[in-house]
């Protein structure tokens, strides 16, 4: 990785450009919550003065620019007698810009499912390699989590990385891209008292973290206490509403519907997110459902989470990001769940 | 200009001379390409169960379609919806692909509706297969209950076209009642030409039943299992598989050559819908057929 260091009205000029050429999104608020705090989402923006980079947390997760909640995977067309399927996955190139590390993370691990598995999916790909990711650093909130997970670095899937250092960004070039595009604007190389700065920046962001969750066991964990009544317990105060599949940065779990057109002359296969949360996931035909009950679907989100699953070699999915904890309308919280599995055995000894 | 990004466009890039077997890495294209099939014959097995024929149009879609007993497909009726649909025929069979569909919901009640000429799609085939190479020179036991027999005529066929590399098979199938018995008019081809010794069992027989009467496990009792020399195939409905499977743990079989074909739900078949999920295992990847020991560690499996 190449690192730079550019001043902030240099990278106002950066981003100006990038916007007046490409189609751009970065975080707005959109809303005012119960309690004052600004909501923000990733929104078109058309001037870099828009965009709010100082922005806690997006409501919505990053994923759904590269697995939007409904798409069209192909379309029939009919004849009399016969159908032609049309597949189409063409999209146009974009950029985000401000997009925090946990996200980037959560794109990473998506990227080892629909890039790297078995078998690649084309319309997961089409939008990645179209969109141009330029990463922000930012302070946690109180529940974030991302340090106990592990995911507070980037490493990969970014094109551009920002540290800030009070009144310049130390920039991380991950991609030609980025490299090719800063050089229509003034960057310096780094000296050492711009590293001394990014590690101490680092360091303020670590140390500023309030809430820690200790996930190392789950995987064997999750396998041992199968049975554990605190599933019961926190299954029970699930609604099965799906929240927090639909914030989360890594919940990819989808269904796959089909719909005649109202001409009659065509039908489309729509790829649509789902949750496993919500009551009818693994039902099969005939009505048999594998997970009848609320702590089975409870307990399975969980088991995707903490322990993996097979296609990204059984890695853990969650970044630590919280959207589903603040997010939940029961007030379940991964924390609370987690330290509660932790507990409950140590509790009895 | 200078901040315009290029437009990648995955579908120009190239893709391999020879087509690799169905939707593997490399063509990328053909992730939701479906194979157009016209449905040949349709033959009526009970009131509920219908076996389609299907035959890909496409010449060389029908060259490049190859499939190992035990394996599935999508079905796809278009404006309806795609199910996972395990194949029942000959893996040997070029020329059509046969599949034992139960009438359960709504892109089955449409399927059970067409006529032969209907054209319908297919993606596949996915997930794992029995190992018939490794059962070679051994006893096989196959074991179905109800639709499960649909999935078991794939290696019913395949042993029957390498019948001299197999010592005794025997098959036992139950059902809830006479009616609902598949395949009936092979029986006797399965018997006398196959040699394969059929044993058959109804949970409640009717006035003109003159067959055996009770839970499918009753059939042990007339036959003796050489634990060292058998391989078990079991496919039927979940209660089935944890009477059957522990019977046969109970005899000494080893876990590693039992083998279950699991159903659930696929909606992509390339594990990542998740919608088929048992414990941390894809069952359109890892599955349908998993050895005995893997489903005991799977969670929730049956």
């Amino acid at each position: 990785m190449i690192f730079k260091v550019i001043t902030k009205s240099e990278f106002k000029k950066f981003i100006d450009g990038l916007i007046g050429s490409n189609e751009t999104f970065g975080p707005r608020q959109v809303n005012t919550a119960k309690d004052g705090k600004p909501i923000y989402q990733f929104r078109e923006v058309h001037s870099f003065d828009e965009i709010e980079l100082d922005y806690t947390i997006s409501y919505s997760s990053l994923k759904n620019f590269f697995l939007p909640f409904r798409e069209t995977l192909s379309t029939y067309n009919f004849t009399a007698d016969n159908w032609e399927q049309e597949i189409e996955y063409r999209v146009h190139p974009r950029v985000i810009v401000g997009v925090r590390a946990c996200d980037i993370n959560a794109l990473c691990k998506l990227d080892d499912i629909f890039i790297n598995g078995s078998f690649p999916s084309p319309y997961y790909i089409a939008r990645r390699n179209n969109t141009f990711l330029i990463g922000m650093d930012h302070l946690p909130l109180d529940d974030c989590f991302c340090l106990s997970m592990g995911e507070l670095v980037v490493r990969q899937g970014f094109n551009l990385f920002c540290t800030d250092l009070g009144d310049r960004y130390y920039l991380s070039i991950n991609s030609s891209k980025a490299f090719n595009f800063l050089k229509n604007v003034k960057t310096t190389d780094p000296t050492e008292e711009d590293d001394r700065k990014w590690l101490e920046r680092r360091n303020l962001i670590k140390s500023s973290f309030k809430t820690h969750v200790d996930t190392s066991s789950l995987p064997n964990l999750l396998d041992i206490e199968f049975d554990s009544p605190i599933w019961e317990k926190w299954g029970d105060k699930c609604l099965n509403c799906g929240t927090c599949a639909m914030v989360c940065p890594t919940c990819y779990c989808y269904g796959i519907e089909e719909s005649i057109d109202v001409s009659l002359k065509s039908s489309r296969k729509e790829r649509f997110q789902y949750s496993c949360t919500v009551v009818d996931f693994a039902e099969v035909a005939g009505g048999r459902n594998f997970r009848p009950s609320k702590a089975a679907r409870l307990k399975y989100r969980y088991y995707h989470h903490y322990h993996g699953f097979a296609e990204n070699a059984n890695e853990q999915i969650c970044v630590g990001c919280n959207r589903c904890g603040r997010n939940c309308l029961a007030g379940i919280n991964p924390k609370d769940v987690i330290d509660d599995l932790l507990r409950e055995k140590t509790d009895e000894v | 200009m200078k901040y315009k990004l290029p437009k990648e466009d995955i579908n120009l890039k190239p893709f391999m001379s020879q087509p690799p077997p169905y939707n593997w890495k490399n063509e990328i294209m053909r992730t939701d390409k479906t194979y157009k099939c016209e449905i040949i014959n349709i033959i009526e097995l009970t009131l509920m169960e219908k076996l389609f024929h299907l035959k890909i149009i496409d010449k060389s879609e029908r060259d490049i379609f190859n499939f190992r007993p035990g394996q599935f497909l999508m079905l796809e009726v278009p404006g309806f919806g795609e199910i996972p649909i395990s194949i029942s025929s000959s893996s040997n069979n070029k020329e059509y692909i046969a599949l034992c569909i139960r009438k359960a919901g709504r892109v089955t009640d449409i399927l059970h509706k067409a006529k032969t000429g209907a054209k319908v799609g297919i993606r596949g085939p996915f997930g794992t297969s029995f190992p018939m190479e490794e059962m070679v020179g051994h006893n096989i036991l196959l074991i179905a209950g109800g639709l499960g027999l649909a999935p078991l005529r794939a290696p019913l066929y395949w042993i029957a076209e390498h019948r001299d590399e197999y010592k005794d098979i025997s098959l036992l199938y139950g059902t809830k009642d006479p009616p609902s018995m598949l395949f009936t008019y092979e029986y006797a081809e399965w018997e006398k030409v196959n040699h394969i010794d059929l044993l058959t069992i109804v949970d409640k027989g009717d006035d003109n039943w003159t067959g055996r009467t009770g839970l499918i496990t009753e059939l042990f009792k007339e036959m003796t299992i050489g634990p060292d020399n058998t391989f078990a195939i079991v496919c039927g409905p979940p209660i089935m598989f944890k009477f059957v499977c522990n019977y046969l743990d109970s005899i000494g079989l080893p876990m590693n050559r039992m083998f279950v074909s699991l159903e659930r739900r696929m909606h992509c078949g390339m594990g990542k819908c998740c919608r088929c999920m048992v414990g941390s295992t894809f069952t359109c990847v890892d599955g349908p057929v998993f050895d005995y020991w893997s489903v005991m560690n799977l969670k929730e499996a049956i």
